[in-house]
């Protein structure tokens, strides 16, 4: 057993992690008070090959594994969770492509991102299923070469800025997640209408938006190994992209535990740095507990995806257990820095508002523990 | 253009520096070590000329320890062809550092149009190598640069002076410049630049190799300590006017008799 990254992957870290602090974390507050998108950031980070790492090399990609990055996800979430969020949401929306997809769907449809700095939704939530996402109404009916699509997603990331949507859609609603089919949808066909961009309570910079599709005609050949194979795909794509969520709240929870050691060293009450007084010291400690453990879960969840093993339970343990500990850690942070805290003009207040999202996308907090309990209740 | 760039590897900014067991360095076993950023200007500027000037190489110098070769890593994750390393101790003297390079230079078999350094390294700040280094090859130099224009075999450069003013020299290659921050904008390393230099070629010599021995040392360091502790500071309490008056008299006091300073 061999705990240690490799030479690359650390240099790897270093290289996202600098990244992070020069360029992401200098513009984390005012993009988030201002609801502005990244960006220029994600096509500098596009440029130095931080995004699409789910593509092969085959077609174009760096040929990362997923503890590669994992790697990488946690040193820029550091930066600006909220960043992030819209960064490492084409690796969610190309798994699916990656995971289902014919040769020359990945050619067709992959190969593209690794020429420019395009960007891709995942649509799977409607306004009335979200956890219930077997229950989608999304509906494809075929004519001739085509499926015309109909329906309405909600909270997609990136939506008003892709290039690309991967939707999940049902041939027949009845045959529930029988009918679910993935489909691939250029963003620029008839009939799409992306809404207003969400005015949320955190993670502001990154885009989120309902889409409405109105009898768009997809070709046929855009889904995604076949019809009623969606929701196969969708889980697989859970499997790969939960570790990589998890990041964000492990990214996140480090930035909260560095603000708040520099913070408890340097502020004082009754004569001595809060540093000193224990109460501060165990909330740090416990800080410390959580971000190792949620390395540890995240890094193993993706050894388990590159070797080719189950890691539905781990993956699942790691996105609930990372989004928990960074709701408490960055809770804590707030706690430690006092009225301070509570203020804009301080960092963490931005943290804990950021984190919370984590508990709920990517399947909640809850629906991770029923993954979980089916898995080791063995139903 | 045959173009070197020498860098060395420094401890990162945020160590805190502690002398090892016999005093002779610093303690190294923990240290993460990143590159000299004066030198990241170095090589950025050498990947520009490179750039410039089809069918230039750019290789990468560093005398020091082998376990470690972070700065060597970088510069070819950033874009530099090869990198040629001779092992030493880490805490070599400048002259003996300027001869190494010097020899690794003459072993690459490639005759030096342009040699890049960084001004300074922010560990030992001897400020001393690049002109050393010239002298040795007998090749013009000109240090703390923060403008470099070309033509042929002519450069101009821009050299910070005193009080902001800048000086401008035109010098003929080959020529040994030195680096200062605002000439460039250095890149960051790549992730496919990352992948690629695990297959760029890493030379390793020994001192012997390149001509050198212990022996050349004009310098040898032998007792590395930590600066005294600060005496904690005093305070004097002058709240009212009758002890404002007394403090007063305390303070001018204790700055002649003390501080020594009046
Ligand atoms: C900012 C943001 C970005 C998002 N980005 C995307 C995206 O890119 N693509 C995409 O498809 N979706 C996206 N989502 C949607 C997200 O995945 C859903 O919001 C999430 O799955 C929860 O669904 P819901 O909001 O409908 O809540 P509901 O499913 O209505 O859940 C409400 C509450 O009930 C609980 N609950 C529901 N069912 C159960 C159960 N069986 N047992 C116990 N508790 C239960 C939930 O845990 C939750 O606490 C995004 C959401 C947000 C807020």
């Amino acid at each position: 057993m061999d705990f240690s990254l490799s030479t690359e992957q650390k240099e790897i870290f270093e290289v996202a992690r600098k990244f992070a602090i020069k360029e992401m974390l200098p513009k984390a507050a005012e993009f988030d008070e201002s609801a502005i998108f990244p960006r220029e950031i994600i096509d500098k980070a596009w440029e130095l090959g931080f995004t699409n790492t789910c593509i092969p090399s085959e077609y174009g990609g760096n040929g990362f594994s997923l503890l590669d990055a994992v790697t990488i996800g946690e040193a820029l979430s550091y930066g600006c969770m909220g960043m992030y969020t819209s960064i490492m949401c084409n690796d969610l929306a190309l798994s699916p492509i990656v995971i289902g997809g014919s040769a020359e769907q990945k050619e067709k449809f992959l190969r593209p991102f690794t020429e420019k700095p395009l960007l891709a939704s995942f649509c799977l939530t409607e306004p009335s299923h979200g956890s219930d996402a077997a229950g989608i109404q999304s509906r494809i009916k075929e004519d001739g070469d085509d499926y015309i699509l109909n329906g309405e997603k909600m909270w997609i990331t990136n939506a008003g800025h892709a290039d690309l949507l991967i939707v999940y859609c049902t041939i027949d609603p009845s045959l529930k997640h029988k009918g679910i089919t993935a489909i691939v949808v250029p963003a620029d066909l008839d009939g799409i209408t992306v809404g207003k961009k969400e005015n949320k309570m955190g993670q502001n910079c990154s885009d989120t938006c309902g889409i409405r599709f109105e009898n768009v005609r997809v070709p046929k050949e855009n889904v995604l190994g076949a019809v009623g194979e969606g929701w196969a795909i969708a889980m697989k794509t859970l499997d790969h992209s939960r570790p990589l969520v998890s990041t964000i709240a492990l990214g996140g929870s480090v930035r909260a535990m560095d603000c708040s050691i520099d913070y408890a060293n340097e502020r004082k009450q009754f004569g001595i740095p809060i540093s000193k007084h224990q109460s501060i010291q165990f909330m740090i400690a416990d800080m410390a507990q959580k971000i190792e453990a949620s390395r540890l879960l995240i890094q193993k969840a993706a050894w388990l995806s590159d070797n080719n093993l189950d890691s539905t339970l781990i993956a699942s343990a790691a996105k609930a257990f990372t989004a928990d500990s960074c709701m408490q850690i960055t809770t804590d942070a707030v706690q430690i820095y006092g009225g301070y805290g509570y203020s804009r003009e301080y960092p963490v207040e931005k943290l804990m508002r950021d984190a919370k999202l984590i508990q709920i996308y990517e399947g909640t907090s809850q629906i991770q523990r029923l993954v979980i309990s089916r898995k080791v209740l063995g139903k | 253009m045959n173009i070197f760039v020498c860098v060395k590897q420094v401890p990162d900014t945020e160590t805190k520096v502690q002398p090892n067991g016999d005093g002779t360095f610093i303690e190294t076993s923990s240290i993460k070590w990143i590159m000299n950023p004066y030198d990241e200007f170095a090589v950025e500027q050498a990947l520009l000329v490179k750039a410039a000037n089809a069918g230039s190489t750019v290789t990468v110098l560093r005398v020091g320890g082998v376990k470690d070769t972070e700065a060597l890593r970088t510069a070819m994750a950033m874009g530099a062809d090869d990198a040629i390393l001779v092992d030493a101790e880490d805490n070599l003297d400048s002259y003996t550092i300027a001869k190494s390079l010097k020899g690794a230079i003459d072993k690459s078999g490639k005759s030096a149009d342009l040699i890049l350094c960084g001004k300074q390294a922010i560990d030992d700040d001897c400020l001393q190598v690049p002109q050393v280094l010239a002298t040795m090859m007998e090749l013009p130099s000109v240090s703390v640069i923060v403008g470099f224009e070309q033509a042929g075999d002519t450069v101009t450069v821009k050299r910070e002076i005193e009080g902001g003013a800048l000086e401008i020299y035109e010098v003929k290659t080959p020529v040994v410049l030195a680096t200062n921050k605002g000439i460039n904008t250095p890149r960051y390393a790549s992730l496919p630049g990352i992948m690629k230099a695990k297959r760029k070629p890493m030379q390793q010599l020994s001192l012997a190799d390149v001509g050198v021995s212990l022996e050349d040392r004009r310098v040898v360091y032998s007792d590395f300590s930590l600066p005294p502790e600060k005496p904690a500071g005093k305070k004097f309490d002058a709240m009212d006017d009758a002890a404002a008056a007394g403090v007063v008299a305390e303070v001018v006091g204790l700055l002649r008799t003390e501080a020594k300073v009046l």
